[in-house]
């Protein structure tokens, strides 16, 4: 790894009294590299605003260090930490236009007009927004406050740029489109970014990695693929994954030289022994309970596989998406031929240990990812 | 445009011109006193129709009331100074320690800031005959009874409650992330405070500003009690027309005239900033 852009140690957010007040944010430890953009994603109030205002500083950090480019900032005020943020809110200052919102922080840098200019014009063409240069922030759209937000921030030569959702209000298509404008940008540059989002997409699109966070503890920070593939733990295996990973819970029992995993409704999937890798068989027969896990896009379809019902069939266009009342739950398959199931119909389904994810029943850690061990 | 019937304008107009007599009222008949004789002011049946004259207001310009008993001095424009002085100094004291104070109430939770702020609005529910004694004795021993500085001090239970609640909530209405898109773009806390806070906020000082000075320059207890002829204002001046030979009328009704005109070319001038100031800062909570 180069030089670290970002280094976040032992970092814990109070609202309220240290120990006491809402724990915001617990015991966060991250590294990120120069150059890299990483997201944090999350449901609202996962902490990961939380995170992003403690190195912006508008946050004092309760507990731990951060430090940017080397340097301990978690106790500098704003202005000495040298890094951008766009705002979710925009937060563009009402008394001046785009430009002058976006050449702001180059005129209290002191650059030359002529290089202000030039820096203005690149980044508005970057992101589609020359026509509304001599605009008031009042007088357009919020699609188009954001992207002037957004401006604001990249336009600035930081340690690290911080995105706070940072194309939410911005239109399906042209969002693609800037997605790849700006990681492009961002790389060229060599910039480091942390976008905040809620967007699963986004954060695939953009980052290099993710670090996923629930109620204020970091689930697991890693590449988008490592994410889907080699999920730590229940959370992030049911949290990433569009439709997210069908999850069931299971007795893990033996007979003969077969493994059963008995789940509710009587239904049982058996493997021979040697379905599974040593590693992995030994761990599963250590356990009464386990919970599995299966990718959507991984359930198959055959004729000596277990019984289910289907319950709502979808044709997105480019796949079918099946749902099925299956073992006392509902489960999702993913097909991408169009699929015509009637409502009701039986169907059977059988799923390869390859792709299984087997997690700890009680803490929820995961066990294994097809034929590895977590 | 809304649609109205002709019956209906017609019944507002009455009703408009009913509310505007009413009020306008007191107004205009001071108005037309001021420029009458005792003599024909004091008539019944009172006339509509008379013979104009400024000699009210030469009395007052001049310094010189004659009246049955002889030629009295008053100090009318001394104590028209006197209000100009006291209430810009007092609202302009109010604002530099006000403002401030509403951005840090507004922006940062210490602990007891809301107490002290309620505190502080809690001046204004004292009435001001129950604050008088006490601070009658105190001015006296520290030297502050009849001096300027004394008076400008008391009138800051007038001013600075008010300008540090409204001007308030018109901080808390700057949503936070600007200030911080500011900071974060390079610029000091303080910097912050006075490019990006107080423009904005500029509106609501202004409106609280103005009705400070509306305030300061009505009050009559504080100055009765507390200031001698020469530092007193127009509001207590006004008592020396009641003389031994009678009341001034003319001339009272002439200084009247002449004490609410800057305050009203004031409220004319900023009456939607005091509409705004009154109606939004402070009762958004």
């Amino acid at each position: 790894m180069s030089q670290s852009a970002l280094s976040i140690s032992g970092v814990d957010k109070f609202y309220g009294p240290i120990d006491r007040g809402v724990h915001a944010v617990q015991n966060l430890t991250m590294e990120i590299a120069r150059g890299e953009i990483v997201a944090l994603l999350g449901s609202s109030g996962c902490g990961k605003t939380s995170t992003l205002r403690m190195i912006a500083g508008f946050e004092e950090v309760s507990r731990g260090t951060i430090s940017v480019a080397g340097r301990k900032v978690h106790t500098l005020p704003p202005v000495k930490r040298n890094v951008a943020m766009a705002f979710e809110g925009y937060s563009l200052y009402p008394p001046l236009t785009v430009r002058e919102n976006m050449a702001f922080a180059l005129k209290a840098a002191r650059l030359p007009k002529s290089q202000v200019d030039a820096k203005v014009a690149s980044i508005a063409k970057l992101l589609e927004i020359e026509d509304i240069l001599e605009r008031y922030p009042s007088s357009i759209s919020g699609g188009q406050q954001q992207r002037a937000s957004l401006g604001r921030a990249l336009i600035r030569e930081a340690d690290l740029h911080l995105l706070d959702e940072p194309m939410g209000q911005l239109e399906p298509q042209l969002r693609a489109v800037l997605r790849g404008r700006i990681k492009h940008f961002i790389k060229e540059r060599g910039l480091t970014a942390i976008l905040v989002t809620h967007d699963q997409t986004e954060a695939n699109a953009l980052a290099d990695r993710i670090a996923v966070m629930e109620g204020g503890v970091l689930q697991q920070f890693d590449t988008p693929d490592m994410l889907k593939q080699r999920p730590a733990n229940l959370f992030t295996g049911t949290f990433v994954g569009e439709p997210p990973m069908n999850v069931f819970e299971a007795y893990v029992g033996t007979a003969a030289d077969k493994i059963n995993l008995r789940l509710p409704d009587g239904l049982s999937l058996d493997y021979d022994k040697d379905a599974f890798s040593g590693s992995v068989r030994d761990e599963l027969l250590k356990r009464q309970r386990v919970v599995i896990g299966i990718r959507p896009y991984a359930v198959r379809r055959s004729k000596d596989g277990v019984p289910a019902t289907v319950s709502a069939n979808q044709w997105l266009g480019d796949q079918t998406h099946i749902a099925a009342d299956f073992a006392g739950g509902s489960l999702v398959l993913v097909e991408h031929d169009r699929t015509r199931l009637e409502l009701g119909a039986p169907i059977n389904i059988s799923i390869d240990p390859k792709n299984l994810h087997v997690f700890d029943q009680s803490s929820g850690m995961a066990i294994s990812h097809g034929m590895e061990l977590a | 445009m809304e649609h109205t019937s002709l019956l209906e304008r017609i019944l507002r107009g009455i009703a408009l011109t009913l509310v505007v007599i009413f009020f306008m009222f007191p107004i205009v008949w001071i108005l037309m006193m001021s420029f009458q004789t005792n003599e024909t002011i004091l008539r019944i049946p009172p006339q509509l129709v008379f013979k104009p004259t400024l000699a009210n207001y030469t009395a007052l310009i001049t310094g010189k009331l004659t009246t049955a008993a002889g030629t009295l001095d008053i100090a009318f424009m001394r104590n028209l100074w006197n209000s100009v002085f006291l209430s810009v100094t007092s609202v302009a004291v109010a604002l530099l320690l006000g403002v401030p104070a509403a951005y840090a109430f507004a922006r940062h939770k210490f602990r007891g800031s809301e107490d002290i702020a309620f505190t502080l609005l809690s001046f204004r529910f004292a009435p001001a005959l129950l604050v008088l004694l006490p601070l009658t004795l105190y001015f006296q021993k520290l030297g502050l009874a009849n001096t300027y500085i004394g008076l400008i001090w008391v009138y800051q239970l007038i001013c600075l409650p008010l300008i540090l609640w409204i001007v308030r909530g018109y901080f808390e209405d700057i949503p936070a992330d600007i200030e911080y898109a500011y900071r974060i773009a390079g610029h000091s806390w303080f910097a912050t405070f006075r490019k990006i806070a107080l423009p904005l906020a500029g509106p609501g000082i202004a409106a609280a500003g103005l009705l400070a000075f509306i305030f300061a320059w009505n009050n009559f207890v504080f100055a009765l009690v507390l200031a001698s002829a020469d530092k007193q204002p127009v509001t207590v001046g006004a008592l020396a027309f009641i003389t031994s030979s009678g009341i001034q009328y003319g001339q009272i009704s002439a200084a009247i005239v002449l004490s609410i005109t800057p305050t009203l070319a004031l409220a004319l001038y900023a009456q939607r900033y005091l509409v705004e100031g009154l109606s939004l800062g402070a009762v958004k909570g």
